[in-house]
Formats: C-alpha cells, sequence, structure tokens
C-alpha cells in the first residue's frame, strides 16, 4: 500500500493547511512538514523498487484491468523522488516571504494539490486516472498562476488556462476513442492488447491525438509558445515547480506512451517526434539567445531542453532512453534551482532584466559562485550533472546509429552554453552601478539553492550508479514483460 | 443511432473550435464548453451503444448476458463532465477577471500596454 502515500500525504496536508490558522508561520510548517514525509514515502518506494522490481497497487484490489491500478516502476519510482525534492524546496522557500495575497488565499494548500497531482500522474497504470490527474495538476497550476491581479499576470494565465483546456480536450477525445478500438484503458492491457486491435489507420490517429495532447503539455516545436509566454510571470517559487514538474509530465507521459503502445509500430510516428524534438531544440536556444531577461532566457531554455530528452526517447534504443532519464532528472533539479535563483535576483534588484542586473559578483561573491553551479551545470560544462546527461545522449544517438542528431545535440549544447554564459555575465560579472539592495537575498531561499545545488553536484560525485540506474530504468521500460506482467499477472 | 451521435459530436467539435478562433473572452469561453461536450459525447458514442439493455444481472444468474451496455463509459463520461464543469466554472472567473483587469474583452487587447 506504499505506493498511495505520494497522494495521500500532500492530500491530507492540503486539508490540515485549509483547517489549520491562516496565518503564515503555522501554514509554512506544516507544508514543509508534508512535503518532507512526501520525499521520505518517495525515497521509501525508490528503495523498494529498486530491491524487488516493479511495484503494483490495485486499489480497493479490483483486478486490473477494471480497476485502478498504481504502478511503481524504476521511471516513475525516480521520478517521484524527484518531486518530493522540489516539493521539499518549494515549501522551504515560502519561509523567506510568499505575497501575502497569495498566501492568505491558499498558496500552501494549492501546492500541496499540485504535488498530488503530479506524483500521481507518475504513479498511475490506467490512462483515463492519468488524464484525472493532469487535471489536478492544472487546476491548481491555474488558481496558482492566476491569484493576483496584475495585467501581465492575468494575460499569462489566459493564455496558459486556454492552450491546457484545449490539449485536454484533444487527450480525452484520444481516451475516448482508444476506449472504443481496444476495450480497455489500464497501460498494461493496452500494451497487450494494441496490436491485435483495429486497423493501421485507427492506430495513427490516435497515436497523433496523443502526440499532439502531450507535446502541448511538454512544449514541444510547434506547440510550445505559451510556455515561454507564461512561465516568466508567476513568483520565482511558483515558476520553479511549474518549470521543474510539469512539462516532465509531458515528457513522461511521451515516454510511457511510446514505449508502452507506439514501440516498434509506426516509423513514421517515431520520424515526426523525432523531427519535432529537433525543431524545439534549435527554435528554444537560438530563441534563448535573443532573450536578455534572466527568466525568459530560462523559459526559452527549459523549452530547448525539452527537446533533447524527446529526441533520445524517439531513437527508442536502452542507450538513447538511458541517457534521456539521465536528462530529465538533471533538469528537474537545475531548472528548479535556476528559477529560485532568479526569485533572489528579483528580491536583490527588483528585476530580472540584463539591464537592472549586473555587478552582482562584487556585491555578493559567494551567492555569485553558489548560482555557478547550476548555471554551468544547465549549459554542460564539464564535469557537473548537465555535462554527463547530455554524454549519456550523444552516446545514446551515436551508438543508435543517429549521427545528424548526436552532432545537433553538440550544435545546440553550444547554443546553450552561449546562452548561460552571457545569462551569468549579464547578472554577476558585468560591471553596474553601485545599486542599494532593495531586500535581503533570503536566507530560506538561499538555503533551498544550496540544497538544489548540493543534489547536482551529488549527481555529479554519483554518476557512475546514477548512470546504472537510468539504464536498468530504460531496459526496464523497453522490455516491457515485467511492467506487464506485474499488473496483470501472466499471460492467458 | 451512431451515426446521428457521431454528427452531433463533430457539430459541436466544429462549433466549439470556431468559436474558440474568435476574439472576445465569452464566445472563447462557450467554444471551450461546446468542445468539452463534444468530446462527451465522442466517448460515449465511440465506447458502443446498446439500448435498454443495462449491465445489471437478472436475479439468479452469476453472468451478464450479451449484449449489456458497457458501464465503463457511461463512469468515464461522468468524471469528465463534473471536471469539465469545474473548469468550465474556473474559465469563467477568471474571464471575469480578466475583464475587471484589461478592461476589455477583446483577445488582442490583452498584450496591449495600458
Amino acid at each position: 500500500m506504499m505506493l498511495v502515500l505520494p497522494i495521500l500525504v500532500p492530500l491530507s496536508t492540503a486539508a490540515v493547511l485549509m483547517l489549520a490558522p491562516k496565518r503564515p508561520n503555522p501554514q509554512r510548517w506544516i507544508s514543509l512538514a508534508g512535503a518532507v514525509v512526501l520525499l521520505a514515502s518517495a525515497i521509501a518506494i525508490f528503495l523498494r523498487v529498486n530491491e524487488a522490481g516493479v511495484q503494483v497497487v490495485q486499489i480497493s484490489a479490483w483486478p486490473a484491468p477494471f480497476g485502478i491500478t498504481l504502478v511503481a516502476d524504476l521511471l516513475a519510482a525516480i521520478l517521484v523522488v524527484a518531486v518530493g525534492v522540489v516539493g521539499t524546496a518549494i515549501a522551504g522557500v515560502a519561509f523567506s516571504g510568499v505575497d501575502p495575497r497569495r498566501e492568505a488565499f491558499g498558496y500552501h494548500p494549492l501546492v500541496q494539490i499540485l504535488l498530488m497531482g503530479v506524483a500521481g500522474a507518475f504513479l498511475t497504470g490506467d490512462l483515463f486516472n492519468l488524464y484525472v490527474w493532469f487535471e489536478v495538476m492544472l487546476v491548481a497550476s491555474f488558481v496558482l498562476m492566476a491569484l493576483n491581479r496584475t495585467r501581465p499576470q492575468m494575460e499569462a494565465a489566459f493564455k496558459y488556462v486556454t492552450i491546457n483546456l484545449i490539449a485536454s480536450s484533444i487527450f480525452l477525445t484520444a481516451l475516448g476513442l482508444l476506449y472504443g478500438a481496444t476495450g480497455t484503458l489500464n497501460m498494461a492491457a493496452l500494451a497487450r492488447a494494441w496490436p491485435t486491435v483495429g486497423s493501421p489507420g485507427v492506430h495513427t490517429v490516435l497515436a497523433v491525438l496523443f502526440l499532439i495532447a502531450f507535446s502541448i503539455k511538454a512544449g514541444l516545436f510547434p506547440l510550445f509558445f505559451w510556455l515561454p509566454a507564461s512561465y516568466h510571470t508567476p513568483p520565482a517559487a511558483i515558476g520553479a515547480v511549474f518549470a521543474g514538474l510539469l512539462t516532465k509530465v509531458g515528457v513522461y507521459a511521451l515516454i510511457r506512451v511510446f514505449t508502452l503502445l507506439f514501440h516498434g509500430q509506426s516509423p513514421a510516428l517515431v520520424w515526426l517526434l523525432l523531427a519535432m524534438s529537433a525543431a524545439t531544440m534549435v527554435i528554444g536556444l537560438v530563441a534563448a539567445l535573443t532573450e536578455r531577461d534572466f527568466r525568459r532566457v530560462l523559459s526559452f531554455n527549459l523549452v530547448g531542453h525539452i527537446g533533447y530528452t524527446t529526441a533520445s526517447l524517439s531513437l527508442l534504443t536502452p542507450a538513447a532512453l538511458a541517457g534521456a532519464i539521465l536528462y530529465v532528472l538533471h533538469h528537474i533539479v537545475v531548472i528548479t534551482n535556476l528559477y529560485l535563483v532568479s526569485g533572489v535576483l528579483l528580491r536583490l534588484r527588483r528585476t530580472t532584466d540584463a539591464a537592472g542586473l549586473g555587478g552582482l559578483y562584487r556585491d555578493r561573491p559567494a551567492f555569485a559562485v553558489l548560482a555557478m553551479i547550476p548555471i554551468f551545470s544547465l549549459a554542460g560544462v564539464p564535469p557537473l550533472s548537465g555535462f554527463l546527461g547530455k554524454l549519456a545522449i550523444v552516446e545514446g544517438a551515436f551508438s543508435a546509429g543517429a549521427h545528424w542528431v548526436g552532432g545537433l545535440v553538440l550544435v545546440v549544447g553550444l547554443l546553450t552554453l552561449l546562452s548561460m554564459a552571457r545569462l551569468w555575465s549579464d547578472s554577476f560579472w558585468r560591471p553596474a552601478a553601485d545599486t542599494p539592495d532593495f531586500a535581503s537575498p533570503g536566507a530560506p531561499l538561499v538555503a533551498a539553492i544550496t540544497l538544489l545545488s548540493l543534489i547536482t553536484v551529488a549527481m555529479t560525485v554519483g554518476a557512475e550508479p546514477l548512470f546504472a540506474l537510468a539504464s536498468r530504468g530504460a531496459h526496464q521500460l523497453l522490455q516491457r514483460d515485467e511492467y506487464i506482467r506485474a499488473v496483470l499477472g501472466e499471460a492467458p | 443511432m451512431e451515426l446521428l451521435l457521431a454528427l452531433a459530436s463533430g457539430v459541436l467539435y466544429a462549433a466549439g473550435i470556431y468559436l474558440m478562433l474568435r476574439r472576445r473572452l465569452v464566445q472563447l469561453i462557450i467554444g471551450l464548453g461546446l468542445l468539452s461536450n463534444g468530446t462527451n459525447l465522442l466517448i460515449f458514442t465511440a465506447g458502443g451503444l446498446t439500448r435498454g439493455r443495462p449491465p445489471v444481472l437478472a436475479e439468479g444468474t452469476a453472468v451478464l448476458q450479451q449484449p449489456y451496455a458497457d458501464p465503463v463509459p457511461q463512469a468515464l463520461v461522468l468524471t469528465a463532465i463534473v471536471i469539465g464543469f469545474g473548469l468550465l466554472a474556473f474559465s469563467l472567473v477568471l474571464a471575469h477577471r480578466v475583464h475587471d483587469t484589461v478592461g476589455s474583452d477583446d483577445v488582442d487587447d490583452l498584450g496591449r500596454d495600458g
């Protein structure tokens, strides 16, 4: 029953938070406690999966494929641990102050609901249930984004809500047609039934509908324009949790449907995904180079790097998929961290635009050095975790014979390096007039950045076991038997 | 019957998408509502239609007799209707707020400064 915990813990934390006194202090402590328990339960699940293989819970003991199944394979377990880490960091950041309006209107319970939605999406073994978790996560994110009445935030929230509702409708359409074609929405049962049911035409229609729906969520070209238009407006902590987790759910859903359902079925579809990913990488990073605002640069980098993971997913070899898993993990930690860094910049200078930054290396050398870790890890400077992730992806691409993908990843890596070097230089190194700090950087915020930077360093030092883990995760995804047997039992 | 429902859901999709391409916030939201109802109808139809055969065991039998109406799409549609209703309510409130803040219900005015 352990698998239910990452869903139950945030849910009960949110319930307690709604009943607890509305003063900031109790709310913050309860929220942090909930996040730490979530992290602990996620680690417990991960250790169990790592030791004993795929874990399954049939809710209310309804046998699969009739009830709702929760499944944790290695990929899901690692990602739930990442949810715990990001949740803990975000709950900690709240101690350096949340916009009072947001805090009074349920900031803390909403963050917990968001974490529940993400954890549920990673753990579910049923596609309709995945849709429900998507909606849970989206509604929480909608409210978090719109809990303020400034004009840019309203504009961003409206775009964000509209495009996500369209994506959900497409996803739901695909689910309806899929049920009509196969008579089940349990992922393991679908993996078994998929090849024998329906005509190639039905397969293609369904696959493209899923591809469009998840690409909107993940932010793939040509469907990513909503992301840079909205992610830079909410406060840094909210931007951090959105950037770290929400797009990754889209990537996770793509990994799931491509490995379980469309595996080796339609080469054209795989090519489509590869082409979209390649365009995402190039356009994301070129656009990042045209921006001078810290958070906008991050948004476009986020988009571009999603392309890395989906490009190596589309190669569908164990080495490339391991690279994708490693990169997703690295990216969750680093991009969350960078949005938090932008929060410190906002507190110090009231802006994240390059024009108002600069000179921070002179004013705050210790923080500048700390911020170097995530910035240069994202840039892929050896030996940090970004370099290792890229190395795994490039190796995977070359060993799969997709030389141009490997080459493209290297070129885009160079663009990332350029963009990140300019970012660091613009905000920290460039000489600037003496400006007094508007506010202190906020000790809890810096503590969260330090924690995430330490995790990045740990991922660098522990690269060997981590890579072995990602490889095992990739094998488990591609050898679907273990997953299917764990859910459904032996084939009849 | 299938044909009729398929046409109805197609018309709902078309009308929904047409309305979403308009510039006014209210039309966009009505479009979203139509789109989600079109989807609900589609799930219901794609699951197969069986009239007058509820999936209820007759007294003294242990197995359902074919054909019977599949209960799963109905459960899915029920969930989807509830979620769709919640989202529609939320987007109405959001549109109201946007109108309050921006002072216009034209989507193009959103991006303009001032």
